[in-house]
């Protein structure tokens, strides 16, 4: 009974999940080369100055944006990153002290197009964030404490 | 000091303005996808010693190459280096290099203590070294062997470490005293670091045991902050630091706070951003407090300014007084080594200066990054004497290079050998060289 219940309740994740993706997967607006390049100035105003103009970052203290499992792996943990901040990480073997801060205020949109001109640059080529992705998730994040 | 500030203000803006026309062209392909192959080292065919530009007569020479995160370093009288690591490597966080058989280049290599971290001198027969969170000490021979290296004392603990500025540099006086640096795990001292919009806390709770100078018994073990006296404070992170035989006193290095446009882009623009505030050079004093997160040193106007997350406009004057720089870099040059040279075997003008290492900007995006050189600070009778100049240069391994921050090396340590040679120590690749003068 129990294995029963699990299997209907990942059934019905399953199909609300479809059905949001479904309706938040329509492209963004102008396009994917019209979203990059809104994240584009999203990126030189809020990131930049830390992840560099190539998307390689600084050693030891802001981990690269190049061909990593944060940016091209799933989009929740990645939008979450950008919405609650993060420190101290270990990518490909070496880690990163820098503090990056979280950018709650920051719209969905703004959100999903640097995301997907980070996931589109610097050598990265992965499917775009659409701001209503951007939104679902926000919904469920739990912000950092004060 | 103002003629300093301003002449080395000039030198280091043309030095800006022939990096600029190649940061343009950078900007241009900037954003295009494709071609990044997330190198995090540049290819690297590189020749360490000829690589390096010196002033006419002074000669580099690589002791040891792809060393690991070689930090900073002591040389013994007898020549032996000894070099930590900010990670260990093979399991060993410091490394004594020894050359026995005359040909200038260590051949005797031998590793311990399990810690990674930078801090390293040599006192009175003692060997000094620090993690993250704790220094230690190693009784050396008279061959500057480890006598026990799997034992050492543990001389302070419980110093803070949450991630930021979390280098502990080290250095004793001649009266049986350590001085620590215990970095502010902070930007600013703001309610939430470095995000936009957050105000300064007042006061600034980290002060109480980060931020500053402690200072220890060199010969007393397990000491934490109870024992130890709140030497400095105001100092938002210092790597770099010395103490000065020639005036008995401890001068460090602080690296200046980040991101003045980031956060408040109203007051500053990313030019300004790149300038200021100053990477500055402070003679410390039992008491001393240099102002941070309350102030910074605006070199351009050579004044201490308040900082803007305390109500700044970059106009106004701090909230009361603080202890000005005896000598103001320019901005994020990163100071992570400092030595005041007595030796004789450089020219008389390098005798009692300091050298600084600067391991090179970051902060200076979208602008040049900028530093990746060891420059040099005249002094005379304690003060410095004139302008600071670039001594050893080319560590990035050309201007378009230095301009990303996609260097070759960057310099971190220095040393100074029984022979009056300068030892240098670069972190990202794992390199030390010696340089020498030969008239």
């Amino acid at each position: 009974m129990k294995k029963y219940s699990s299997f209907v309740l990942a059934g019905g994740l399953f199909v609300l999940a479809w059905g949001l993706m479904s309706q938040t997967g329509k492209p963004a607006q102008g396009g994917l080369a019209a979203q990059i390049k809104r994240g584009k100035q999203v990126y030189l105003e809020q990131c930049l100055a830390c992840h560099q103009v190539d998307g390689l970052g600084v050693q030891g203290m802001n981990p690269p944006l190049v061909k990593t499992k944060f940016v091209l792996g799933d989009k929740p943990t990645l939008v979450k990153i950008v919405l609650n901040g993060m420190q101290g990480v270990d990518v490909g073997g070496d880690d990163y002290h820098g503090v990056m801060a979280p950018h709650p205020d920051l719209t969905d949109e703004q959100i999903a197009d640097v995301l997907t001109y980070v996931r589109n640059s610097f050598g990265n080529k992965a499917t775009a964030v659409t701001a209503a992705q951007v939104k679902a998730i926000r919904a469920t994040n739990t912000p950092p404490a004060q | 000091m103002q003629h300093i500030i301003n002449q080395s203000k000039e030198m280091f803006r043309r030095s800006l303005y022939c990096a600029a026309g190649l940061c343009l062209s950078g900007l241009i392909t900037f954003g295009q996808a494709g071609g990044g192959k997330g190198a995090k080292h540049p290819a690297a065919t590189v020749h360490a010693a000829s690589q390096l530009k010196l002033p006419a007569g002074f000669k580099a020479r690589t002791l040891v190459e792809n060393f690991g995160r070689t930090r900073h370093l002591a040389v013994a009288p007898n020549g032996v280096i000894f070099v930590k690591l900010n990670r260990p490597k093979d399991g060993k966080g410091i490394y004594r290099l020894e050359d026995t058989n005359g040909d200038g280049k260590p051949d005797k290599i031998t590793g311990f203590g399990n810690y990674g971290g930078t801090g390293i001198y040599i006192s009175d027969g003692y060997l000094y070294a620090s993690s993250d969170e704790e220094v230690f000490r190693y009784k050396l021979d008279n061959d500057y062997n480890v006598v026990n290296p799997d034992q050492p004392e543990k001389i302070v603990t419980g110093l803070l470490n949450r991630g930021e500025h979390e280098s502990k540099s080290i250095v004793l006086d001649h009266n049986g005293n350590l001085y620590v640096n215990v970095g502010a795990y902070s930007n600013s001292c703001q309610f939430k670091d470095r995000q936009k919009g957050s105000p300064g806390q007042m006061p600034c709770p980290i002060l109480d045991s980060a931020g500053g100078i402690w200072m220890f018994t060199a010969n007393k073990e397990n000491q934490t902050y109870g024992d130890g006296v709140h030497y400095a404070t105001g100092l938002r992170n210092i790597v770099g630091l010395d103490w000065n035989t020639q005036t008995n006193s401890l001068f460090v290095m602080m690296h200046g706070r980040d991101q003045l446009h980031d956060l408040f882009p109203d007051i500053w623009d990313t030019k300004q951003s790149a300038e200021l505030p100053a990477e500055c050079m402070y003679e410390l004093h039992q008491g001393s407090n240099c102002g941070w997160p309350y102030t910074f040193y605006d070199q351009m106007q050579h004044r201490l300014v308040l900082a803007p997350e305390y109500g700044g406009d970059g106009k106004k004057g701090p909230d009361k007084e603080y202890q000005e720089p005896i000598v103001a870099f320019p901005g994020h040059l990163a100071p992570d080594g400092l030595l005041f040279y007595t030796g004789s075997e450089f020219p008389a003008k390098y005798k009692n200066g300091a050298f600084v290492a600067f391991h090179g900007s970051w902060n200076r995006a979208p602008e040049p990054q900028a530093g990746y050189f060891v420059v040099f600070v005249p002094f005379k009778n304690g003060k410095p004497s004139g302008k600071w100049e670039v001594f050893a240069d080319n560590f990035s391994g050309g201007a378009e290079k230095t301009a990303s921050g996609r260097v070759d090396y960057r310099p971190c340590g220095l040393a100074q050998g029984p022979d009056g040679a300068l030892y240098v120590t670069d972190d990202s690749k794992g390199t030390i060289w010696k340089i020498s003068y030969h008239k």
